[in-house]
């Protein structure tokens, strides 16, 4: 993993709640290089946002992480408050999933992006200014200049995703960490965004995780795909190869239950029976098997370790996996 | 805008009349004949009954009450029967005393409350914030005669460092009439801080959990910026509310310290309006004190949608 601009080792993020610890992320190992593009899939709970706040550090104040970030050669867990300061918004921005709620009801447009640029960059506040209209521009609103003058509540979802997203791009961060970015969103406006984020990546040239429920977010944006589940990544692999043969029978589960088109109507989507372990009551075995039709033997009583298949890359964490089922 | 302030003042104009039924009602129920207490004991019926006539209170209380508004609309809010003063010539010798002390006694509780409720709220959960919340809660419970007793005797009887009562008006000795002014309005401040405290946390305690404050920290902006800038404006509607109602509550006079400290303002007004039984006094001070606190009332209307954009676009 050297090389690597951002790379998450080994993880572990503890919450303590009132009915016992929560391991929301459990032994965790990611990297992305520079200008690479990694998708993050996962049910809601698997851990997906709670690695994300790990890589930023802004887990909640209870929780503990132990393990390495490591982002552009330092440990950010060891950097003081002030570095991480520096390099939050700097070099490290990030989208939250709703710009409902992500961007201040009381504050101007202008004022959230100037603030940020001022932050960070030695811009007076006319050339701060000038820069915010022109990443306006860039992330596709119309009129930018009027907008500086207005509040979140005068703009619709999709155009105040856009202003998160100028807002992240603001001082050209090296890595752009994108939680859920179109969620929220109507499906009309789910493609523009993305696209949009793709967009501005390539001119940027900068790298980005993309955090989804949704394989087909994932499928055709991204370089390398992580699929977690109760906290761990149980498959691994560049996006082409995960697609062209998934291993891990929850990554086929998911695709299976996305909605296709060229089905006949009421057909019942195969969704995913049963729900995610208790997090606060972790299991002996595979934490997927209870929910699994492939499971049997060790499954319960074992837990699979990440091992690669016919090539590096591609890593999975299962006793049966699909393709070796197949002639077994 | 223009039309957000129009459509409040129309409001105004309903409470401003439910405000002067209720206060000739009361008036009016109050035990005890205006004429009795205007000729005393020695009234034969024959001068209670000329007298009534006079004074129109023979008439039935509706008629009544559409000739005195009738008067005030005019601006005419009637003379007391004991010293010839006419209303607004009592009120408005008093009222800069009221507004004098109820503005510095704001200010105190702001200055101390407003710094404690954001330190607290930064360090929600910490000693520092339980002492804090505990202290609020005990000063919640001083009544203001026990404070101002307590402030008397320290600053005016062991210190000697303020006088204990009177008043000097400020056109005659700016810095007499500051020293008359300080232990009134610290025990008002005092009994003011804690609510304002413990509002503006609770706000902002919620006001951090919010989205916009992890993008805020996510965008890399000073502390101090998140929590003055993006965490106080959106908690501050509350704490504007309070403000207003307990400036509402002043601009009535606050009547125990006033007395207490002998300032001549609008409660030791009142009071004196009572015990002489000086209804004419007595209405007109209430409808007043009852009007300034619907106009204060509009200003927080006025202030809310100055810090918040969403009502000021009537998205709210």
């Amino acid at each position: 993993m050297s090389g690597a601009l951002l790379s998450v080792e080994n993880a572990v993020v503890d919450l303590p709640t009132p009915r016992g610890n929560l391991r929301a992320v459990d032994h965790v190992d990611l990297a992305v290089g520079a200008g690479r593009t990694l998708g993050i899939v996962g049910e809601s709970g698997c851990g997906k946002t709670m690695l994300s706040r790990a890589v930023l550090q802004l887990l909640p104040k209870k929780a503990k992480l132990s393990g390495r970030v490591m982002f552009d050669g330092q440990d950010l867990t060891t950097l003081s408050a002030e570095k991480l300061r520096k390099l939050r918004g700097r070099s490290l921005a990030v989208v939250f999933q709703d710009p409902m709620t992500s961007l201040n009801p009381v504050l101007t447009i202008g004022t959230q992006l100037i603030e940020t640029i001022q932050e960070h960059l030695e811009l007076d506040l006319a050339e701060a200014r000038q820069r915010s209209i022109e990443l306006l521009a860039a992330v596709g609103i119309p009129a930018p200049e009027q907008r500086l003058a207005q509040y979140p509540h005068q703009l619709s979802g999709g155009m105040r995703q856009r202003v998160a997203i100028a807002v992240a791009l603001s001082c050209e961060p090296k890595l752009l960490i994108a939680d859920e970015p179109t969620t929220a969103l109507d499906v009309t406006i789910q493609a523009q965004i993305l696209d949009l984020l793709a967009r501005e990546q390539q001119r940027r040239h900068m790298a980005m995780i993309i955090i989804t429920h949704d394989l087909g977010v994932v499928a055709g944006r991204t370089d390398e795909v992580a699929v977690m589940y109760a906290g761990r990544v149980v498959e691994r692999a560049p996006t082409p190869a995960l697609f062209k043969q998934m291993r891990m029978p929850y990554t086929e589960a998911l695709l299976a239950a996305l909605p296709k088109l060229d089905v006949a109507p009421h057909t019942p989507l195969p969704a995913i029976s049963g729900r995610p372990p208790d997090p606060t009551r972790p299991l002996k075995g595979c934490s997927f098997s209870p929910r699994c039709r492939y499971s049997a033997g060790r499954c319960a009583s074992e837990k699979p370790q990440l091992c690669s298949a016919e090539t590096p890359e591609h890593l999975y964490a299962c006793f049966h996996p699909i393709a070796a089922r197949v002639g077994a | 805008m223009l039309f957000f302030v129009a459509r409040r003042l129309l409001y105004l104009v309903p409470v401003l009349i439910a405000v002067s039924v209720l206060t000739f009602v009361i008036a009016s129920l109050l035990p005890g004949d205006l004429a009795y207490v205007i000729l005393g004991d020695q009234a034969t019926p024959e001068n209670v009954a000329a007298l009534r006539h006079d004074l129109g209170l023979d008439q039935p209380i509706w008629l009544r009450y559409l000739g005195w508004l009738w008067h005030i609309l005019q601006g005419d809010f009637g003379r007391s029967f004991r010293t010839g003063q006419t209303v607004l010539q009592a009120v408005s010798e008093r009222v800069p005393i009221s507004f004098e002390l109820m503005v510095f006694a704001e200010l105190i509780g702001l200055a101390i409350g407003v710094p404690l409720a954001i330190a607290c709220a930064a360090k929600a959960g910490s000693a520092f914030d339980r002492f804090m919340t505990g202290s609020a809660f005990g000063m919640l419970s001083v009544p203001t005669f026990l404070s101002a007793i307590l402030l008397i005797y320290l600053f005016a009887v062991e210190l000697r460092w303020l006088p204990a009562t009177g008043y000097v008006p400020f056109t005659e000795g700016p810095v007499a009439n500051l020293r008359f002014m300080v232990l009134p309005a610290l025990t008002l401040g005092l009994a003011e801080w804690p609510g304002i405290m413990r509002v503006l946390r609770s706000d902002m305690i919620a006001a951090l959990q919010e989205d916009y404050i992890a993008l805020a920290k996510a965008k890399g902006l000073k502390p101090s910026r998140i929590l003055f800038v993006h965490a106080l404006k959106p908690s501050s509607l509350t704490l504007v509310t309070i403000t207003g109602i307990n400036i509402g509550r002043l601009i009535g006079g606050a009547v125990i310290v006033e007395t207490i400290f002998a300032l001549p303002g609008i409660g030791r007004l009142l009071v004196g309006a009572i015990l002489t039984r000086d209804l004419i006094i007595l209405q007109g001070v209430v409808l007043l004190v009852g009007a300034g606190f619907v106009i204060m009332n509009f200003i927080v209307d006025l202030l809310y949608a100055l810090l918040d954009p969403r009502i000021r676009h009537g998205h709210a």
